[in-house]
């Protein structure tokens, strides 16, 4: 059997009394899309830090390629390939596209006391990359950020964790704030990653986009996993029921029906 | 490609700054005289210019990375004052003072910085208390070692000729200072790496971190460089009029901030240029000196640098939400 790239056992974390995380067990392989699902305050965003190593699991381990490992904060997390790209891109609006592609690894020019920041190389090699991931919109690196749409700054982000060689891409809601074009733009690009063996990690509670781009899916129901299960093995509507917490959403949708048909026509008096 | 349309031209932070500079000139040409512009009305700008224009640099830097120095107003009377009592009162070496002025801003920029980064209080804040704070010591001390609040100080010529001469008998010589000092804030700002870290900072501090750069280091740096800077402007001040009082510099505090905003720094951080900072510099001393030249009433430059402030920060943002809706055209 393949080794996962990352995989979590029985991972528990608890801030103080609160537990919020219990017994997870995950794993991600290379060239797979693992969606995490899961309602409001099931502790997504919880395992997520835990995986980039914002926290650290209170008990449980961690293993990259089978080995375990500890990381003592997000940038050894980067260091060993995991990559975050947050809702809104984690980027600077009013930098360019160069320059916040390349920021804290700048290419320079000239030598000694006179080095001077490369903007050709970093624009080009920037613009490069994103078009790579099929933004071929995108075709100068002097715009700024801030003028790109909610689809093209994920993107961009997406194509920098990519560039500086990221293995386990997580990404935190991508598609939450996007339009419908917009989105199905960034599935696009999380499927790209894929195809180049990335292992992604994809958190939303859309499941008609989960169910696109998704191998794999974790339902995580106040903080343990509900449900793990392959693609194509449940329905969408057993997803969204599982998401809800279990309760029927069928049952729930009926009552609301209901509901509506009683305000329409009123029962006779 | 080219960089020089018009339209990218105004893109840039320092357009409105740039803008703004041409209707002072024009206004103070319309209203008073080509005579500031003459060598001798220039020096009157160019020396307030220079003196604020040495604070106001560092101080932007810290505005681009979403931070603020008003401790600023009690350096610049501490720097001075530091060499005149060791030197002036003390008899030491004029050096022995200088470098006592420098190490003093040093120390107040690192408590500045240490502060802001470990308690996350606002820069405003923790300046505001060491504003305070210098005040009071500056005050206590002087009279408790020299028995008055101003210190007489004859630098040795050479200090005097580097640091405090009138160049063409009414240029200060830090107008220099002031050049030499912007050519290395835009090497470092805008063509080395590090200025890229400064705006990525002020633009949203947590990626920044994220991406590795050393975000705590940085910004106290950044609060060494603006206290020093005051520090420098003020030991010069004290060469050139060889005297040192415990009061002044409180009007830097705001002026500098004025300049920097005309000049097209953002206030939240994240936006803004050297150039730009030294357009707003030279456009606020212009219009604190221009004055003069016309028929106006002295009192009426408070209400012309107020209006001005308004109208260049509406400007910046409409420059700014163009530069934001940039979109190269289709080939």
């Amino acid at each position: 059997m393949i080794t996962p790239i990352l995989e979590l056992r029985n991972v528990d974390k608890s801030f103080g009394p609160i537990d919020v995380l219990h017994d997870i067990s995950l794993k991600v392989h290379a060239g797979e899309v693992l969606c995490l699902l899961g309602d409001n305050g099931a502790g997504k965003s919880t395992l997520i830090k835990t995986m980039a190593g914002v926290f650290k699991p209170s008990s449980g381990e961690l293993l990259m390629d089978g080995k375990p490992v500890e990381f003592r904060g997000p940038r050894d997390a980067q260091e060993a390939g995991i990559s975050t790209v947050h809702q809104f891109g984690g980027t600077f609006p009013l930098m360019s596209i160069g320059r916040s592609f390349f920021i804290g690894v700048e290419p320079t020019k000239g030598f000694g006391p006179f080095k001077v920041y490369d903007r050709k190389k970093a624009n080009e090699i920037a613009v490069k990359a994103v078009q790579e991931f099929g933004i071929t919109r995108i075709d100068d690196g002097d715009r700024l950020i801030g003028g790109l749409s909610g689809g093209e700054r994920q993107s961009l982000a997406i194509a920098r964790a990519v560039h500086f060689g990221a293995r386990v891409l997580i990404l935190d809601e991508p598609t939450a704030a996007l339009g419908v074009k917009e989105a199905a733009h960034v599935l696009r690009i999380v499927l790209e990653a894929r195809r180049r063996g990335l292992a992604v990690i994809f958190i939303t509670h859309q499941v008609t986009h989960a169910m696109t781009v998704g191998d794999h899916f974790a339902v995580l129901i106040r903080g343990a996993v509900a449900a793990d299960f392959r693609k194509g093995e449940r329905s969408r509507e057993e997803i969204t029921d599982l998401m809800a917490g279990g309760e029927a959403m069928a049952e729930l949708e009926a009552e609301i029906e209901g509901h509506l048909a009683a305000q329409h026509n009123p029962p006779a008096a | 490609m080219n960089n020089l349309s018009f339209g990218n031209l105004l893109r840039r932070p320092e357009a409105g700054a740039f803008l703004g500079l041409i209707a002072v000139l024009v206004f103070f040409v319309i209203f008073g005289s080509t005579k500031f512009l003459e060598p001798a009305g220039a020096a009157s700008w160019l020396n307030v210019a220079a003196n604020l224009g040495i604070v106001a640099l560092p101080i932007g830097l810290l505005m681009i990375a979403g931070e603020l120095d008003i401790s600023i107003g009690a350096m610049i009377p501490a720097g001075s004052m530091m060499v005149a009592v060791l030197s002036g009162h003390y008899d030491l070496p004029i050096w022995v003072g200088m470098l006592g002025s420098l190490f003093l801003g040093l120390g107040v920029g690192l408590i500045n910085g240490i502060l802001v980064v470990r308690t996350a209080v606002p820069s405003l804040i923790v300046t505001l208390g060491t504003l305070f704070a210098v005040q009071g010591l500056l005050l206590g001390f002087s009279v408790l070692v020299t028995g008055t609040t101003s210190v007489a100080l004859t630098a040795d010529p050479l200090a005097k000729f580097i640091f405090g001469q009138f160049v063409g008998g009414s240029f200060q010589v830090i107008i220099l200072w002031w050049f030499a000092i912007i050519a290395l804030f835009i090497f470092f700002v805008h063509y080395s790496p590090y200025g890229n870290w400064i705006f990525a900072m002020g633009g949203d501090k947590v990626s920044a971190r994220n991406a590795g750069i050393p975000t705590t280091r940085l910004t106290i740096i950044l609060f060494v460089l603006s206290a020093t800077s005051a520090s420098f402007v003020g030991m010069c001040q004290a060469i050139l009029f060889n005297s040192a009082q415990v009061s002044g510099g409180m009007t830097f505090i705001f002026n500098s901030i004025i300049s920097v905003v005309v000049g097209g720094v953002l206030l939240t951080g994240g936006f803004g240029s050297v150039i730009g900072i030294f357009f707003g510099t030279i456009t606020f001393a212009i219009v604190n000196q221009g004055i003069y030249f016309t028929t106006f009433d002295r009192n009426w430059s408070s209400l012309i640098i107020g209006i001005m402030l308004l109208l260049a920060v509406l400007m910046n943002n409409t420059f700014r939400n163009m530069a934001l809706a940039y979109r190269p055209k289709k080939k």
